[in-house]
């Protein structure tokens, strides 16, 4: 489970840097992607954990971009309030160890709600962080939404792929 | 205090939450205020080195496209030979016994990574220190400005891009030689604005702008773009000019460092000059 973890946080810290940094569509969207390691992490990861990974995923990621300390901000703030969305959203599953927050375990309707609302917040941080100012706020509010679909999208293939994959 | 300690556990996940948030935003503070100094530790030859791997790759893919770019600019360049040099004023007195004197010398280099899509955006170019690369140099790429750099590592420099929050160059009309200031106000990365040229100049649209040379960074008569529309500033005997750039910052691959060999002597004059 630990070395699954491990894995995948390079693998996708490596397709944040090498790939989706590099993909700015039309200058307004920039696919944070790794949010995605957090959302995945096991229900049963202890606070302190969760928020270390998520602030490593947010630091790694902050110094292939020269970003210091953005992708960090929203990272660690996406971690901390994943325990409440997770509470606020019932499923008709328990969540018991072992299950996944997954679509294979939990169902399209509750991943995507939880993936919605967890990827909107983190790029509301990152972007507003990053502006540094609610000056414009339209402008920011619009990358936020461009941004986060493009984010979500990404998430719900990477999720339907391997679904796909557990199947055989 | 023991209960203190017992507090700060039962409540961990909330004082660490704190505590690494607080870190986070410290380092954008910092980063911001003294992004020069902090992109020391980010111009670093580990992730330089492998994103210049990921940009051989690109570069192998592109290499049809990069080849013709390069040989339309190798022309352009030949014809501008003459205007990287200063011609020394004959008539008063002699300086050494040639006409010209290079002033500028151009190195060029490779972009190994680069972004559009940040208020603040940056490159890296995978030449440094070893090769005379210094902070504050002049980034041309082949149509246009594209920079300055900010940073050098020992292979490495970072590069704040035209399209930067900190960025003011200074640009002029090239048909009334009127200065003003060039910055990118965000949003869309094709457009610039130019602005403290005096209102009663008169402009048109598609006007060329270009570097005024006066910073000693850039050479004079760089391609910074056209004149888009301008309208004028509220309250102010100014206009306020959009500019299209001249230059894709989406697709950098090949710019010129560019060395001003007699900016130390210039800078040496102003600096007598304020003390005076």
């Amino acid at each position: 489970m630990l070395l699954t973890n491990i894995l995948r946080f390079v693998a996708i810290l490596l397709l944040q840097v090498l790939v989706f940094t590099n993909v700015g569509v039309s200058g307004y969207i920039y696919p944070a992607f790794y949010v995605y390691f957090i959302l995945l992490l096991p229900f049963e990861t202890v606070g302190w954990v969760l928020l270390l990974s998520a602030f490593a995923m947010g630091i790694s990621v902050d110094l292939f971009t020269n970003s210091l300390g953005i992708n960090a901000a929203a990272a660690v703030f996406t971690a901390f309030v994943r325990p409440a969305a997770i509470r606020i959203l019932r499923s008709a599953r328990e969540y018991e160890p072992g299950i996944a927050p997954s679509i294979k375990d939990l169902g399209f309707r509750w991943f995507f709600m939880y993936a919605m609302i967890l990827i909107l917040i983190h790029h509301t941080v990152l972007f507003l962080v990053e502006a540094f100012t609610f000056d414009d706020f339209l402008q920011t509010l619009r990358r936020i939404l461009a941004s986060s679909a493009v984010t979500l999208g990404l998430a719900l293939i990477a999720q339907l792929l391997f679904v796909k994959q557990d199947k055989k | 205090m023991r209960n203190l300690i017992v507090f700060l556990w039962r409540h961990n996940f909330f004082f660490l939450f704190l505590l690494l948030e607080a870190l986070a935003l410290l380092l954008v503070v910092n980063n911001n205020y003294y992004q020069r100094r902090v992109m020391i530790n980010t111009t670093s030859d580990i992730t330089g080195g492998m994103l210049s791997t990921v940009d051989e790759i690109t570069a192998y893919v592109t290499l049809k496209n990069a080849n013709q770019i390069l040989s339309e600019e190798n022309a352009r360049l030949s014809n501008r030979l003459p205007s990287a040099y200063l011609r020394t004023d004959t008539a008063q007195f002699f300086v050494g016994d040639s006409l010209f004197r290079q002033q500028y010398q151009y190195i060029s280099t490779t972009v190994i990574s680069n972004t559009i899509n940040r208020r603040n955006n940056y490159m890296k170019i995978n030449k440094g220190r070893r090769h005379g690369l210094r902070p504050d140099m002049a980034v041309l790429a082949p149509n246009g400005v594209a920079g300055q750099i900010i940073e050098v590592s020992q292979n490495f420099s970072s590069v704040m891009s035209m399209l930067n929050s900190n960025t003011r160059i200074n640009a002029k009309l090239k048909n009334s030689n009127q200065t003003g200031s060039m910055s990118w106000p965000g949003r869309d990365y094709r457009f610039g604005k130019l602005v403290d040229i005096p209102s009663h100049v008169s402009i048109h649209i598609g006007d060329t702008v270009v570097t005024s040379g006066y910073s000693h960074i850039f050479p004079e008569g760089q391609m910074l773009g056209t004149v888009e529309e301008f309208s004028p500033a509220p309250g102010d005997n100014f206009w306020e000019i959009k500019v299209r750039f001249s230059v894709d910052y989406n697709s950098l691959q090949y710019v010129y460092v560019v060395k001003n060999l007699m900016r130390d002597e210039l800078l040496q004059l102003e600096k007598k000059q304020l003390t005076e």
